[in-house]
């Protein structure tokens, strides 16, 4: 049985192609992705995330509990509406799911993958805490209105003038509703968590207001443009922070908080070899998930690879070994043809930002 | 519904052939390939002069979502390529039928297009790929 979303009716209405997705039916595009995409470069797009996993989590033991499960110290979230990003680990280290946890007037709010849910919630249940409770919402949908137009629009629409002051990865809440500066594409926007019956008309409102319906083909170039990992992809439990550009959201300090997984990170890095980068391609052809990387140091991996509606070329994220750097080869059917390896990210509120 | 014309042939790997009054055979994706691949960002297509079997890989085409190979129809000679495709990929997804073919052949034999799909034939094809 495949999942729909509150807004399935919506998308399918719009003239969405949908396709299968981590156990539910989602909006692949509208029609044109790369359309959708400079969309939310230039103005706004809005995306139907409700896929994604909401947790809520409370109770008095409720900080200790992420404590121990949040590679990333929760305990930095002083006030209500603070939110940060930050990786579930195993005891060995590897990445079980990257999430987003904002604190709430009750507690916390965690944003975990679709394709991680049951995955997560288990992990929950196996580290319970006593004091410590959580429960999914289910009854809540997800919009990410995203690009530069997006805060503007929202604000307007939804008459929250508070929202051109919310700082970035700070939200929110607005009778049932919560509003997040965040998204996952490299612009400025907002995720609107809101109940499920309310979704659709805000999405239609949305539309009317000249906001882009954008897929899931758009979300996944605008976030590789954007540097950011994908879950299963760039990063698996196979893989620790450090090999996957996401070491800074390991909090070692306070050295006295003892998280899942922090005895094998203070070894590994020191000790690590390999290195998520970025690679560009500009010759014809794109580069995709898995295709052979040859570095001056070593052989690695593309984890993510696409064309770029902003570079106009193929790019990608690779791991390949720590040292490397510069030029390096792609192998694409068959043949091993030149290529880069740059810094990401790519893009940064429109503009590229590596060559 | 994608739109299939009647007066193409198909085959079920999603290339339409059509026959030219000279003999030649002109030939693309259809509207269904263009609509299931996406936005197309490159087409690698073959050298002018070089001959192909049938079924035989003789083009790439690549969305922004995936590759794919595409098969000459019938044996022959590549006698022209689409130019415009090199600059203008997204015309494959404009105009699959019109500005957005890929290449002409001298077919080897023209009545091995009898060997292809007519549009009902390939409606059904279209039809279980949705399944």
């Amino acid at each position: 049985m495949t999942l729909r979303t509150p807004l399935h009716d919506a998308h399918v209405a719009a003239g969405a192609r949908m396709v299968p997705f981590g156990g539910w039916d989602m909006p692949l595009h509208y029609g044109s992705q790369i359309v959708e995409h400079q969309a939310v470069r230039s103005s706004a797009g809005v995306f139907d995330v409700s896929h994604m996993t909401i947790i809520d989590i409370d109770g008095r033991q409720a900080r200790a509990f992420l404590e121990t499960l949040v590679a990333n110290d929760v305990g930095k979230l002083e006030a209500p509406g603070q939110a940060l990003y930050g990786a579930l680990l195993n005891a060995e280290g590897g990445i079980l799911d990257d999430l987003t946890v904002y604190r709430t007037e009750q507690g916390y709010r965690a944003i975990v993958n679709a394709s991680t849910r049951d995955k997560v919630l288990a992990w929950f249940a196996t580290n319970r805490r006593s004091g410590a409770d959580w429960r999914e919402r289910k009854d809540l949908a997800n919009l990410a209105v995203q690009g530069p137009e997006a805060v503007a629009r929202v604000t307007e629409l939804c008459n929250l003038p508070a929202l051109a002051q919310l700082p970035a990865f700070n939200a929110l809440a607005h009778g049932e509703w919560m509003i997040g500066r965040t998204g996952y594409t490299g612009e400025d926007g907002v995720e609107i968590m809101l109940p499920a019956a309310e979704s659709v008309s805000l999405f239609g409102r949305l539309l009317a207001a000249g906001v882009q319906a954008a897929g899931l083909a758009a979300r996944d170039t605008l976030r590789l443009e954007a540097g950011l990992n994908l879950y299963g992809q760039d990063m698996t439990e196979a893989n620790h922070p450090y090999e996957s550009r996401i070491g800074w959201t390991v909090a070692l300090e306070p050295a006295n908080r003892n998280f899942i997984g922090r005895t094998s990170l203070e070894s590994l890095r020191k000790h690590y070899t390999r290195k998520l980068t970025g690679m560009i391609f500009t010759g014809k052809g794109v580069v995709r998930h898995d295709f052979k990387v040859r570095t001056q140091v070593g052989e690695g991996v593309v984890t993510s690879g696409v064309f770029s509606p902003t570079l106009e070329c193929s790019i990608a994220l690779v791991r390949v070994p720590r040292e490397a750097k510069g030029d390096c080869e792609v192998e694409i059917r068959g043949k091993w043809l030149p290529a880069r390896l740059v810094q990401p990210p790519f893009v940064k509120k429109g503009l590229v930002v590596t060559r | 519904m994608s739109d299939i014309p009647r007066d193409l042939k198909y085959a079920a790997s999603h290339e339409w052939s059509r026959l030219e009054a000279d003999g030649t055979v002109t030939v693309g994706i259809t509207d269904h390939a263009q609509e299931a691949l996406g936005d197309v960002v490159y087409v690698e297509l073959p050298e002018v002069g070089t001959n192909f079997d049938a079924q035989g890989e003789i083009a790439v085409v690549e969305s922004v979502k995936a590759a794919s190979d595409i098969y000459s129809p019938v044996s022959g000679k590549v006698i022209a390529i689409n130019d415009v495709l090199e600059d203008s990929p997204e015309t494959v997804n404009q105009d699959p039928y019109g500005d957005g073919w890929f290449f002409r052949l001298q077919p080897d034999d023209p009545g091995d297009l009898e060997a292809l799909l007519d549009a009902e034939g390939y409606a059904e094809v279209c039809a279980n790929d949705e399944h």
